[in-house]
């Protein structure tokens, strides 16, 4: 008799051959995340931050403005008549109208205008620009010696705050993904049922989508962080072993979750649409393309309760910021604590035809 | 049946008592009585929705009835010894797909690995001849080679009793043989089998006893030989009528033994087709009957249960 090779290990091989045999999910893990933070990282590249638009409405003083606006090097400005300029603020063209009434003499001072929209920072910044130009230019005193040291440090950039927000939302689309599609597709074919019908253990089927999962997680998270690094400079500030430790937690975790969503359903609509009823708020709320810090302060605890933000924020801290796995204790835990409690409730609920 | 099978025939594979299973308001086997002896096939034969698959899954332990017991090689279900079972039975579903970009020898070795013993895949493959088609992905395979893969995870443990639902549906008569062989080869070692179908000729070729089943009930039971002899009739006699003719005309002939109507056709049961046929003949001439597509064929599992439910296996 030939020797008995162990179930758990034949089921994760088998796994890892039809993944490997199915461009389509090829694609999805390995070609989609990179394409995606290619994109995103053209759209959101850091480049010279572009003038603020200052228009100055024709007429008596509007010289003055406009020279003063021209010398300072963060602002430029368009004289245009009133019904142009305002036109141009509508339509966002411009950050800011300025109205003067007149040049600036020991006899007079000017009154001045601003007219721009609160809500917006651009508009907001142009205004103190303007003002700060035009004290300048009548020889007011500044508040004290100004010094500027402009800071763009590696690390602060959108792109770095992108690149581990992307690797945790891939390790959640594909374990969510490759495992809920491949359950539901063995249940609808009745494969689940003839597994049931043999003495394999069931927790060795679901463990093997877990332990597939730990395999491939090396090249997505590869592809990822290899792209980020080579096309965009960004840089693992911490430990490769801890950036290791982080992402097969973040597997596991989403292997469980995969494993719940997929424990009933028995049919692709049904299960998709749980995948995304699942993903949808992490996709929105995690912080992946923007901080959660945007939301209320009421909803953070909330928010970080959620495995993908604990999982971002974990990574970030590893690739960001350099810190230690110790200094992340609790979203590690919120991670695992999601994986395993998903992974057992999965196996009790379990439809096996 | 094996002379080695028949010194075990005593003992007993399968045996349920009043089996019952519902599916809310539809009763799927109704009070079912069925033994399996060790080393013999059993035929479940009976039409499509007549609770077969439900009968043999429950047996299997993967479905629960609601009523009545089950007894697999002495063991009941959820008792403690489910794996112990799983190890010593082989299990065909009706129309499971094995996973498509597996190849044959890599499907066989997954399902070899959840047993403690049993044959190489090299072996069960050869036993199936499947030998050229050993690394095709299950994607590639026609029907037939399909339902040979099925059978050959079933046999990878070695088991004590194969449980098939279906095994040639849909296949050619060649496709067909080959399953047949297989079963029969597995039959020589001693095996037993339970095997459901809704072709009478593979109940009549295969099985040692057939069970013929309607509406989730055992209605006759016995060696297919003896089924048919039930009727009493070695020839039946079909033809069609415009209209149907009083049963009373043709009973009291000569060497027949029943008359019934089916879809139209008169249907006879004869003894002596040599006596009766003729009779037949002169008589429908006489009362100026016409006939026509009159044909006659020896008496089979089909007759026995037309006779029995007025119904041909395949009119559901």
């Amino acid at each position: 008799m030939a020797s008995r090779p162990h179930p758990l290990a034949e089921l994760t091989r088998a796994r890892i051959l039809e993944f490997l045999r199915e461009p389509e999910a090829v694609f999805w893990v390995f070609v989609f995340p990179v394409l995606l933070a290619l994109a995103l990282g053209i759209a959101f590249r850091s480049s010279r931050p572009a003038k603020l638009q200052v228009a100055v409405v024709d007429g008596p003083g509007a010289a003055w403005v406009s020279e003063s606006v021209d010398r300072t090097a963060t602002a430029i400005a368009h004289r245009l008549p009133e019904g142009e300029a305002l036109e141009a603020l509508r339509a966002g063209r411009v950050d800011l109208v300025v109205e003067v009434s007149g040049e600036p003499s020991s006899a007079q001072v000017p009154r001045i205008t601003f007219r721009f929209d609160p809500t917006r920072p651009e508009a907001r910044t142009a205004r103190l620009a303007v003002s700060e130009a035009l004290r300048r230019s009548r020889g007011l005193p500044d508040i004290g010696e100004v010094l500027e040291e402009p800071v763009t440090t590696p690390g602060s950039r959108y792109i770095d705050f992108l690149i581990p927000g992307l690797v945790g939302l891939n390790l959640m689309g594909s374990g969510m993904w490759g495992i809920g599609f491949s359950v539901v597709v063995a249940r609808t074919r009745r494969l689940l049922k003839r597994f049931a019908a043999t003495p394999m253990r069931r927790s060795h089927y679901l463990l093997s989508f877990a332990y597939s999962r730990l395999l491939f997680l090396f090249a997505e998270v590869a592809a990822v962080i290899g792209f980020g690094w080579i096309a965009f400079d960004v840089k693992v500030v911490g430990s490769l072993f801890d950036l290791t430790v982080v992402s097969i937690a973040g597997a596991v975790c989403f292997a469980g979750i995969g494993l719940l969503v997929a424990a009933r359903p028995r049919t692709i609509e049904g299960v998709s649409g749980w995948m995304n009823l699942v993903m949808l708020p992490m996709w929105l709320l995690s912080g992946t393309f923007f901080s959660y810090e945007r939301f209320p302060d009421v909803t953070h605890a909330a928010i970080r309760a959620l495995p993908l933000t604990a999982l971002n924020d974990a990574l970030r801290a590893v690739i960001n910021q350099g810190t230690g796995l110790a200094a992340s204790w609790t979203q590690l835990l919120v991670i695992l604590a999601w994986g395993v409690a998903s992974f057992l409730f999965a196996l009790r609920i379990f439809r096996w035809q | 049946m094996m002379p080695e099978a028949k010194s075990k025939a005593e003992r007993t594979a399968v045996l349920c008592r009043g089996l019952v299973k519902r599916f809310g308001d539809v009763t799927a086997v109704a009070g079912l009585d069925l033994e399996v002896r060790i080393g013999e096939c059993f035929g479940l034969l009976g039409p499509n929705g007549a609770g077969k698959t439900t009968t043999v899954e429950i047996l299997e332990g993967l479905t629960r009835h609601d009523a009545g017991s089950v007894e697999v090689l002495g063991c009941r279900w959820g008792t403690g010894c489910d794996r112990e079972l799983r190890e010593r039975i082989g299990v065909q579903l009706q129309e499971t797909q094995l996973g498509e970009r597996l190849t044959v020898r890599e499907t066989l070795r997954l399902f070899r690995s959840f047993y403690r013993q049993g044959h190489a895949e090299d072996e069960v493959i050869a036993m199936v001849g499947l030998e050229e088609k050993r690394h095709a992905r299950v994607g590639k395979l026609s029907g037939g080679q399909r339902q040979r893969l099925a059978l050959a995870c079933a046999l990878v443990a070695e088991p004590e009793i194969l449980f098939l639902d279906e095994p040639t549906t849909g296949l050619d008569p060649q496709g067909r043989l080959h399953i047949w062989e297989v079963i029969e080869a597995f039959l020589a070692r001693g095996g037993t089998v339970l095997l459901t179908t809704h072709y009478m000729d593979e109940a009549a070729h295969l099985a040692d006893r057939v069970a013929i089943m309607d509406h989730g009930r055992i209605i006759a039971l016995d060696a297919p030989a003896r089924l048919v002899a039930s009727l009493g009739a070695e020839q039946i006699v079909e033809f069609h009528t415009e209209g149907e003719i009083p049963a009373t005309v043709l009973t009291g002939l000569p060497g027949v033994r029943a008359v019934g109507q089916r879809d139209g056709e008169t249907v006879l049961s004869v003894k002596e087709i040599g006596v009766a046929l003729p009779a037949i003949v002169a008589e429908l001439t006489r009362i100026g009957v016409r006939f026509d597509a009159l044909r006659t064929h020896e008496a089979t599992l089909e007759d026995v249960f037309v006779h029995l439910t007025g119904r041909g296996l395949r009119d559901g």
